[in-house]
């Protein structure tokens, strides 16, 4: 259904403009150079290489450059898009399958304004966000990009169906969504406000999972106020005391970009991988500019809606499960164990809307994060296999509506199609 | 096929509590380690969660987090006039089979051994001039004091997180605690675990008749902790599932939850599991090792070479091991000549099984050290002057037994063991049980001993170890005097009925139940070589780089359980390679 709808908005969008004209518009698109990156070269190189890695970190490339386990910046991450599977391509300095041969305008045509090698880049790239990239944070990261080993390993990005491998298309996609806009600051706020946004929406891509998408996977207008994604709900990040940060203080969330886990919270999914890879590399003062930015954020709208009545039988149901099952690690309280076994109480993950990350965690188990600076890695075990989907829907709506959380409760259906969707094991007295 | 790795520093060979902490520190100290594991990799989440774990059937019964004797088992006799059959179903040798090794499946009893248990020959010649000991029985100083092994005692209860409360303070007499410990120098890192209602009891009977009752030692962490290399643990829940379990929620102190997440991270450690150390090669000279053999999962050969050589697997093995590669002479107990495999000992086990009228016990809130303790009757803590034996034990309360299975024997004497009359006895006793546990000191005899099996091989054709073992003269007189205290205790506590017991009463057998899975010596440690196999480094006399690390270097066991002491040993071992081996590679008693 989503498909058709979203072939018919294409088509509309298309029409608009006119088909030739369009495809004019994108073929000269592709063509375009953009203004030389004017930045300090004085540095010595070597100064400049570590700069370029740490601006790596912050932009997290081997989130999908590198796929765990093999060789760095290599690609072939496969990223699941409600369009299909795009997988990351290889940005060695190899000269034949990689980026060894390009130059530092062809880098920043393809980082800044997503225009690759093959044409226009899926947003999968997050260049929308990469555009806010400074030009001395880009010559940094060429200098370090181009001290990457060679690694011949041809990738074949774009397996996506008719028509969204099209990629002439993605200039109508950059029409609607891109503003290919440099990064300005926002006026009346703090130097390390400044700088968190910055990270947050530039290097850091933030919104990439943390904003929601319309039906062409543009950015909605409520901005970092969460988004699900690959299976995954990224949760809001504005100072929402339901479903956002609300509860965090600067410190906990600069502990959990650190180390992957706070007094409240636990990194899993997606998020772990950018801990590990990513803001755990990052400096305190850093991670105290993204803090600080996202406490002034505005705080989203979402209230919190009645809880459950404990009376309900699910609420019944799922308290013998939570008692039998979770209290051993997440206590009778809900309290967890502060930098290991998440906290149930005010946990916004848990509070969210979509719970598609309990889903996830709660049917396929999770490995603990593991940092420099906290590698206890304390993970979840899964429990497809343990108990059936009515017990678990029960467990999920009694865990959303207690301790003060509130959350719609989750039915055995959203578990049997989470089940089906995760190719999760089926349970084993089925 | 046979391959050769590159090669490493420092291989260890097992990656239990002894591996985990020697390569903790060669790779904190810039080594480059390799370890080979005989088992599989394993993670809490994924291995031994509290979804899975807490299945009695599978891990109390079954055992399955044990070494299977189809893999490796060992031959058994009692004296050496009898042919050794292979053990095919026993009940107390309790061998790990994964990373962590017996360190994830372990009961947690966290001790440190008294100062006396490591100089009992000088100890001996002081106090007791006239004592006349059993003919054969051997006792000898370490070579190591109980003040040279604090520092490294406090950092191992520090990495694992040890709950407890402190006795003797930087000598001062600490109320609550062991008033007989050797003192330490600081407070445990985790506050003692609370009291059960059968540690109740017995605190208040115990003291009542002028003893010292304390809360023993727990690896079992009694607050969330954090531990100097930067893991956390989980509040200990009291679950029952501990001992012969791995423990779900890292609240166990394991190599696993509080070593081996630390070490995964550092870049110049290497693991290889599902590979079994076949023995060390020796160098062209002899005076030297030149790295270890192993087997690996796909049956091919490996050779991994190091500079160092360090035996750090099960206590059998490390021994067999020895053997294995011919390093030093076999103890040969005609002639009591040789030391591989020479001062075997064990630990000596007396208990009262008491039980009760009206009590609700409620045994399943239960760790594997749930145990409150008197020392008065312990090692050297009382005068032996006229009593025929040294040695003593820990006599403690102890409320490990939880899970129904284990505990369906647990009916007074004289009941019926089948039938109504059985379940109305178990249903009732299940409330009114208490155990208590005499865990005495064991002395080595030259009539005990490891050697290699003369008949049966393993499935790598290596042949299998072989015990020669039974209680001495000296363990029982010793054992029966502990019976007769627990008597005492047993008595003032109100129970309605109870029975003691005195293990070596009856011959030495694998396969009874409630006895210590406690195997120590074989490779002891000590100051002169025509008696020890290592020297006061746990050092090789015959091959300076190899080291052997366990309870394997013990001459005698303490009335404890033997993890603090081999893991405060090992930090001793490390400290002696970093600042004094790589300096000068040679023999440390030089």
């Amino acid at each position: 259904m989503n498909t058709l709808k979203t072939f018919a908005a294409l088509a509309v969008g298309c029409g608009v403009i006119g088909f030739a004209g369009f495809f004019a518009f994108a073929q000269h698109g592709e063509q375009r150079t953009f203004p030389a990156i004017q930045a300090d070269t004085s540095a010595p190189l070597q100064t400049r290489i570590e700069r370029g890695r740490y601006v790596a970190a912050t932009a997290d490339c081997a989130a999908c450059h590198t796929v765990p386990g093999h060789a760095p910046y290599a690609g072939g991450y496969k990223l699941e898009t409600p369009f299909g599977v795009i997988k990351a391509s290889n940005i060695t300095q190899d000269k034949d399958t990689g980026i060894g041969t390009w130059s530092l305008a062809q880098f920043d045509k393809a980082v800044r304004h997503g225009i690759g090698r093959d044409g226009y880049l899926y947003p999968a790239m997050p260049y929308p966000a990469y555009a806010k990239l400074t030009d001395q944070d880009m010559a940094d990261l060429w200098a370090y990009m181009q001290t990457i080993d060679p690694v011949k390993q041809t990738v074949v990005e774009n397996d996506l169906p008719f028509p969204y491998n099209q990629r002439f298309l993605l200039a109508g996609w950059n029409l609607l969504f891109f503003q290919d806009q440099p990064f300005t600051p926002l006026p009346g706020v703090t130097p390390l406000v400044s700088r968190g946004d910055y990270l947050v929406n530039g290097p850091g891509h933030c919104a990439a999972c943390h904003t929601g998408k319309n039906l062409l996977g543009g950015d909605v207008a409520q901005s970092l106020q969460g988004g699900t994604l690959q299976g995954w709900h990224a949760p809001d990040l504005t100072p929402n005391a339901h479903v956002g940060l609300g509860q965090w203080s600067s410190d906990d969330i600069v502990s959990y970009l650190k180390t992957g886990t706070n007094r409240l919270g636990v990194a899993s999914g997606p998020m772990q991988e950018a801990v590990e890879n990513s803001t755990q590399h990052l400096n305190d003062q850093d991670l105290q500019a993204i803090a600080a930015y996202l406490k002034q954020l505005p705080a989203s709208t979402d209230q919190a809606a009645p809880a459950v009545a404990s009376a309900d039988a699910q609420m019944v149901t799922g308290k013998v499960v939570m008692e039998s099952q979770c209290e051993a690690c997440h206590r009778a309280d809900g309290a967890g164990v502060r930098n290991m076994i998440p906290a149930f109480k005010g946990n916004a993950l848990v509070n969210a809307k979509d719970p598609s990350s309990l889903l996830n965690v709660l049917l396929l188990g999770a490995d603990g994060p593991v940092t420099a600076g906290n590698p206890t890695g304390a993970g979840m075990p899964r429990f497809d296999w343990k108990m059936p989907d009515d017990d678990l829907a029960a467990l999920l709506t009694y865990v959303r509506n207690s301790w003060g959380n509130s959350a719609p409760a989750v039915s055995a259906q959203d578990v049997k199609k989470a089940r089906e969707q995760l190719h999760a094991q089926a349970w084993l007295n089925q | 096929m046979t391959y050769t790795r590159p090669k490493a520093d420092a291989v260890i060979v097992g990656l239990g509590w002894a591996g985990s902490l020697m390569a903790e520190a060669l790779t904190r100290a810039g080594l480059d380690v390799v370890c080979i594991e005989r088992g599989p990799y394993e993670t809490t989440n994924r291995n031994f969660s509290p979804n899975i774990a807490a299945d009695e059937l599978r891990y109390g019964a079954r055992r399955e987090a044990l070494r299977p004797p189809s893999v490796e088992t060992l031959t058994f006799r009692n004296h050496r006039s009898e042919v050794a059959l292979p053990g095919r179903d026993f009940s107390n040798w309790v061998v790990g089979y994964s990373v962590g090794g017996a360190g994830k499946h372990w009961s947690a009893n966290a001790w440190r051994f008294l100062p006396s248990d490591f100089t009992m020959a000088t100890r001996v010649k002081e106090r007791y001039p006239k004592m006349k000991l059993p003919e054969g029985l051997i006792v000898q100083d370490w070579g190591v004091t109980y003040d040279e092994l604090e520092p490294h005692y406090d950092r191992w209860e520090k990495i694992a997180g040890i709950s407890g409360k402190a006795g003797v303070l930087n000598g001062k007499v600490q109320p609550g605690g062991n008033p007989f410990e050797g003192s330490r120098s600081a407070e445990y890192p985790t506050p003692p675990l609370e009291r059960s209602r059968w540690n109740d009891i017995f605190h208040g009977t115990t003291e009542k008749m002028g003893l010292h009752p304390f809360p023993i030692p727990a690896g079992t962490a009694g607050a969330a902790y954090t531990n100097p290399l930067g893991i956390n643990m989980a509040p200990c829940t009291y679950c029952g599932f501990c001992g012969l379990y791995g423990c779900g929620n890292w609240s166990k102190s394991s190599p696993n939850a509080c070593i081996i997440p630390a070490l995964m991270t550092r870049k110049n450690f290497t693991l290889l599991t599902e590979c079994t150390a076949l023995k060390a090669e020796k160098a062209a000279d002899g005076k030297t090792v030149t790295g270890v053999t192993f087997i690996d999962s796909d049956r091919n050969i490996g050779f991994q070479p190091a500079d160092i050589v360090i035996f750090a697997a099960f206590q059998f093995d490390n021994v067999r091991l020895m053997l294995l590669s011919e390093v030093g002479k076999p103890y040969d107990p005609e002639t009591r000549t040789g030391t591989i495999g020479r001062a075997y000992n064990f630990q000596t086990m007396s208990y009262g099984f008491l039980y009760f009228e009206n009590e609700h016990m409620n045994p399943f809130i239960s760790t594997g050290a749930l145990a409150t303790q008197v020392d008065d009757y312990n090692g050297d803590n009382f005068d032996h002057s006229d009593l025929g034996f040294i040695g003593g034990a820990g006599i403690m309360a102890l409320s490990d037994q939880a899970t129904p299975m284990g505990m369906t024997d647990r009916v007074p004497a004289g009941s019926k063991m089948w039938g109504a009359d059985w379940k109305k006895a178990f249903s009732h006793s299940y409330q009114n049980y208490g155990k208590i546990q005499g865990q005495g000191t064991s002395y080595a005899h030259a009539e005990s001993y490891l050697s290699l099996d003369p008949n049966y091989k393993d499935d790598n054709g290596q042949p299998l170890l072989r015990m020669t073992y039974e209680f001495n003269e000296n363990d029982r007189r010793m054992a029966r005097f502990i019976k007769g205290r627990i008597g005492d205790i047993c008595k003032s506590t109100g129970a309605k009925t109870w029975e003691t017991v005195a293990f070596p009463d009856q011959p030495f057998s694998p396969s009874r139940a409630y006895d210590s899975g406690h195997t120590i010596g074989g490779t002891a440690m000590g100051l002169d070589p025509a008696t020890s196999a290592l020297n006061r480094y746990q050092q090789s006399w015959d091959a300076h780089n190899l080291f052997v690390i366990g309870a394997s270097s013990f001459p005698n066991n303490g009335g404890y359980n033997p993890t603090g002491t081999l893991s405060a040993l090992t930090l001793w071992t490390a400290k002696a390679i970093i600042n004094d081996y790589l300096r000068q590679p040679g023999l440390l008693t030089r």
